[in-house]
């Protein structure tokens, strides 16, 4: 987690505006309030998450994703996160443009469905997968829609979306994604964390 | 009934010009604060009542004996904590506790005023207070807060003057009254002119009370504030001190005795005509209206930053329409927070007893008073 948000808080310039999509108890938006900048607000779909941020003071709308982006102007927003929640929506595509209109910027962080352990759990137990990062049984869990890493890579080369930066991280281990090492990455990493752009 | 009620008063000597187009002045504005206000003056709280609520909000009310209407929420410890907080409410002008309203004496005639009381506005009422924050000297109030008909205050505050609140806090509300609130507004105000007793707003000249009139009409409104789910529970179909029905017109039912009380005790505390004004300047309220039906200019000025929360069961003012005012606040890129609290309580849930709504009001109101440290 620290090293999700350490990787975020990088991709952050100062003293801007963003906006944490499923804020959740607003871990991050606390943490990057202490540490890049004062002007973040959220958005979460779970009251008692609602109530909780409210709690600590943090500026949170209760709401859902896809049809609440739509009351934020253009561009409102320097950066918009969205943290492993893209695969719980049922229409990422639509999550996905309405986010890169809210914001100049855009912060996608992916639970990769292609890392080794849980090709394994597919392949050699025949069951679906349950990793530490995706504790659910298939038949209770919110992901309806889960990627891999080359997934939302090639998503945002076919739909001209431009990919600023790409992070993988493995437990701590942090390295860039590119081209030529994508396969490999998507093998060997957890967590797929990317900076976009329309 | 301003029955010569010792209260905190003002005289507002500054003409007063409302929105009917009449000018007011050496008008009375009655008020009651708790806590203290600090050196600094910065943590004020300008709290706004509801329809039939008074400056009464904490403590015991003088007039009827009874608890302060939000003695959940403001008191030493609770949500909004008058050990920390100086809190002020103004009764309403139009109302009955002391401020100018249709039963103030007139001084000439030595009579109340009655109907030849102007119209006022949700506007109107919100400038009287404005007079009272002047009067004590108070530059920025650290918040403004108010459920109900003092939502619209809230609102109306902020839109008027954008720079004398860090925080604004509208609860269970609307900027605009719908035509259901109007409708139902309409029907309180027929039970009372139909009352043989109203005298067309003159009663006190002949020692008269429309009672009937104002007991059925907040018999009415009482089922307003409450859900069906709420009453069903409660009430269901539990017969009142008998063990079968009377096949007659009595209070059969639990409901009808709940509600026949209701009224009786409302009579005791409120003026008939203070209801007609005050339902009025609800049904007038159209914030957007004022703006040129762009809800989002009445808030373009201001930097104050908003939470704005709804009830569930509310359906008297609906999620939907604190919705309307968060998209509104959002649109210009205004600094506002947002929760629907789940309650079974219907509307009355911003008075009453819900945990869940007092613990998130009171954290918010203390870390962003932190905050703005």
């Amino acid at each position: 987690m620290k090293e999700e948000f350490n990787i975020i808080s990088n991709f952050i310039e100062e003293n801007t505006r963003v906006l944490d999509v499923g804020c959740g108890n607003g871990d991050l938006m606390k943490f990057l309030q202490e540490n890049k900048t004062k002007d973040i607000r959220g958005l979460e779909i779970s009251k008692e998450k609602v109530q909780n941020c409210l709690s600590k003071g943090l500026t949170v709308i209760e709401g859902n994703a896809e049809s609440d982006l739509k009351q934020f102007p253009k561009s409102s927003f320097d950066y918009v996160i969205l943290s492993q929640t893209l695969q719980a929506f049922l229409n990422p595509e639509l999550v996905i443009n309405e986010l890169l209109k809210v914001g100049k910027k855009v912060i996608v962080t992916i639970p990769n469905f292609g890392y080794w352990r849980v090709r394994l759990q597919l392949l050699f137990k025949g069951t679906m997968p349950v990793t530490e990062n995706l504790p659910h049984e298939w038949y209770n869990t919110p992901n309806l829609h889960m990627c891999t890493i080359k997934d939302f890579y090639n998503f945002c080369s076919t739909k001209n979306i431009k990919i600023y930066k790409s992070i993988a991280l493995k437990k701590s281990r942090i390295s860039e994604i590119n081209k030529s090492n994508l396969n490999y990455k998507n093998l060997d990493s957890h967590l797929g964390i990317f900076l976009i752009e329309s | 009934m301003n029955k010569n009620i010792d209260t905190k008063k003002i005289i507002i000597s500054n003409p007063l010009k409302l929105d009917c187009g009449k000018e007011i002045n050496n008008f009375p504005i009655a008020y009651e604060t708790y806590g203290e206000l600090n050196s600094e003056k910065s943590n004020a709280i300008l709290v706004f009542h509801a329809l039939t609520g008074d400056q009464y909000v904490s403590g015991k009310n003088p007039i009827t004996n009874k608890d302060g209407w939000w003695s959940y929420v403001v008191g030493e410890n609770k949500p909004i904590d008058t050990n920390k907080f100086f809190v002020i409410c103004a009764n309403v002008i139009g109302g009955c506790m002391g401020s100018y309203g249709p039963s103030t004496i007139n001084e000439t005639t030595g009579k109340q005023i009655g109907t030849d009381f102007p119209i006022i506005t949700i506007n109107d009422m919100v400038n009287a207070q404005y007079e009272l924050i002047k009067y004590l000297e108070i530059e920025k109030l650290f918040a403004v807060v108010g459920g109900s008909m003092g939502g619209m205050q809230v609102l109306q505050f902020v839109a008027n003057f954008p720079d004398k609140a860090k925080l604004a806090i509208p609860i269970a509300c609307t900027s605009s009254h719908s035509a259901q609130n109007i409708a139902f507004n309409e029907l309180g105000r027929q039970a009372i002119m139909a009352d043989s007793k109203w005298e067309n707003g003159f009663y006190s000249n002949y020692k008269l009370n429309p009672d009937k009139g104002l007991a059925v009409a907040r018999m009415a409104a009482h089922i307003t504030y409450l859900s069906e789910k709420g009453l069903q529970e409660k009430f269901g179909r539990k017969l009142q001190d008998r063990d079968s029905l009377r096949y007659g017109f009595e209070a059969d039912f639990q409901i009808e005795s709940y509600l026949r009380y209701q009224g009786s005790v409302f009579v005791d505390r409120f003026d008939a005509n203070s209801y007609l004004y005050i339902t009025r300047a609800m049904d007038y309220f159209d914030l957007s209206k004022q703006y040129k039906g762009n809800l989002s200019d009445a808030f373009k000025k201001t930097k104050t930053k908003f939470f704005v929360i709804s009830f569930t069961s509310d359906w008297l003012y609906p999620t939907s329409e604190n919705r309307e005012i968060v998209i509104a606040l959002n649109s210009i890129g205004a600094d506002v927070g947002f929760v629907e609290i789940e309650s079974d309580k219907g509307h009355d849930s911003f008075l009453l007893d819900v945990p869940s709504f007092l613990k998130t009001l009171g954290d918010y109101i203390n870390s962003t008073y932190k905050n703005f440290k």
